[in-house]
């Protein structure tokens, strides 16, 4: 008969590590791991598409000024939240994003959902000084993103970086026509990596986003992510309880 | 521990460096008995709420939420926080909805006439405008000279009725001006700037206000084609009236000399507008929401007849 002693773990510091790793990670498995197989996890919905090349450089300033620290990209299902920002956010909306950026605190309000609510220029003088358009507000002062150019040297590296954790940005013909069958072609063009740089400076050009064609500053890029924030899926198109089954 | 006698407690039979020991104090009852509490409380919840994984799909438990939705059709669902926010938002409906029907169905002069739903537009109305207008308008409406215009003021740029307000708050609007400076030299452009600075009363230099005139009601500038003859502008395509002395672009007011106030006004001659661009509110208002707001806009002060 086998005779567990409490004893082997606590004179086995090794053994008692893995046991500490099996019991911390059965937490973890049980809450996380079968949403990967429930099919309901990800709704099925139209619209949403990776970001941009000009969008995705802006979401890594974004990431890098640390937005996320202050403001959440997660509406929940509740009342208030629903009548401040809007629909709630759906799972699908957040596919494409790695990581995503749900954040975990308000210091600012949520964000999922502020993609043409305002205009661009509002966008580039609240980044340049948040105070002299919102009096009360308490967000720091970010005057470099309209003085300093984007480097958008390696965008089809950081691409290609995605393209390797799923995110469907096309490399061969082949994934071109599947983007193409998925996204359309305006958009497929968009998402092809080769012409990563071309797309970039086109879409700064065209959008204006800071006001000087001039030049691809950072805030471009900024304010190009912002604006696109939440508004890939058409909810006009679906009964406002469409998400409901998927829960 | 110091005061018990050290043999009255087990130990767990451990020994070490020869004399080390643990003892062995059971957990006290009415803890063990809280533990125990919470395991029938986790079935319990099992039973009640979604909880376990199977396969592709998961146990949904028995707690069901009802609620109607935007096509009237009446569903059921087991209990889960989507299902319950259509449930909230039915019932607050449900609450609001007399007011809101009310406010569908009144003409906006009905409804500044009734205490009760001026009194309603006025709470609903500052909150939806504090989430979604203030930002840009500011808090009390009173805009920001440079970037948004004042909606207390009685100078409208696209018209100040009811109905106009209501159509710039659903459809958006685009600003645009041409940058003279393509086509006027520089003496042009300083005439020019005198002229406007004296339409509103500046003080300006009268050969260069005469030449601007020239400028204003000719066909090399043409200024006249979008801001009138009278230069009192056209709320139809949303051109500025330039004889009212109040400024949304060129910051005249705060400038402390002639010179800097025709200077500013020289500015927006010389480089256009491509802004003043206000977001279309249709998507994200109700049609209700949007009338309710316009009469709250109309409220603060600068509404037109």
């Amino acid at each position: 008969m086998f005779n567990f002693k409490h004893e082997w773990i606590e004179k086995n510091v090794g053994l008692m590590l893995i046991a500490t790793m099996i019991a911390i990670s059965i937490g973890g498995l049980v809450e996380i791991a079968p949403l990967f197989f429930i099919k309901e996890t990800v709704e099925k919905v139209d619209g949403v598409r990776p970001y941009t090349p000009l969008e995705s450089r802006g979401r890594d300033i974004y990431v890098r000024e640390g937005c996320y620290l202050c403001h959440s990209q997660m509406i929940r299902p509740f009342r208030d939240e629903a009548l401040r920002y809007g629909h709630y956010s759906l799972a699908a909306e957040s596919k494409y994003d790695h990581p995503f950026q749900w954040g975990s605190k308000r210091t600012g309000p949520d964000l999922a959902r502020v993609g043409k609510k305002y205009s661009n220029e509002w966008h580039v003088q609240h980044l340049n000084d948040p105070k002299s358009m919102v009096p009360p507000s308490v967000m720091p002062r970010y005057p470099w993103l309209l003085t300093t150019a984007l480097d958008y040297s390696d965008v089809a590296e950081r691409l290609k970086a995605l393209r390797q954790v799923g995110v469907p940005y096309s490399l061969t013909q082949g994934e071109y026509d599947r983007n193409v069958k998925d996204f359309g072609a305006d958009v497929a063009k968009m998402l092809h990596i080769p012409d990563a740089q071309k797309n970039l400076i086109a879409q700064a050009q065209a959008g204006n986003f800071d006001g000087d064609r001039s030049n691809v500053s950072e805030m471009d890029a900024v304010v190009a992510y912002l604006q696109v924030l939440g508004t890939m899926v058409d909810f006009s198109k679906y009964d406002n309880d469409e998400f409901v089954k998927f829960r | 521990m110091s005061q018990q006698k050290p043999h009255s407690v087990q130990t767990t039979g451990h020994v070490w460096d020869d004399d080390l020991q643990e003892y062995s104090n059971p957990l006290p009852a009415w803890w063990l008995m809280g533990f125990y509490a919470t395991v029938v409380m986790s079935i319990i919840y099992w039973m009640i709420y979604p909880a376990w994984p199977v396969g592709k799909h998961f146990t949904t438990g028995f707690n069901t939420v009802k609620y109607v939705n935007d096509k009237g059709a009446e569903k059921s669902w087991h209990w889960n926080t989507r299902a319950q926010l259509m449930k909230d938002m039915n019932d607050a409906e449900q609450m609001q909805k007399p007011y809101f029907d009310k406010v569908t169905a009144a003409s906006f002069e009905q409804i500044s006439k009734d205490p009760e739903l001026t009194s309603f537009i006025n709470s609903a109305g500052k909150a939806i405008f504090s989430d979604n207008c203030a930002p840009c308008h500011q808090a009390g409406g009173q805009g920001k000279v440079g970037f948004f215009p004042n909606l207390t003021d009685d100078d409208w740029l696209y018209g100040g009725t009811h109905e106009k307000i209501q159509e710039t708050i659903a459809k958006g609007r685009n600003g645009y001006m041409p940058a003279f400076k393509e086509v006027l030299n520089n003496d042009q452009l300083d005439n020019l700037a005198n002229y406007v600075a004296s339409l509103s009363g500046e003080k300006a230099d009268a050969a260069k206000v005469k030449a601007g005139d020239a400028l204003f009601h000719g066909d090399a500038a043409a200024c006249y084609y979008c801001h009138d003859n009278s230069g009192k502008g056209r709320q139809v395509i949303g051109s500025a009236n330039l004889t009212d002395k109040i400024w949304l672009w060129a910051d005249v007011p705060s400038q402390d000399s002639d010179e800097k106030k025709v200077e500013v006004i020289r500015q927006v001659i010389a480089n256009g507008l491509n802004r003043g661009v206000m977001p279309a509110w249709e998507t994200r208002l109700k049609p209700e929401q949007i009338k309710l707001l316009s009469a709250y806009v109309y409220g603060l002060g600068g509404g037109a007849k």
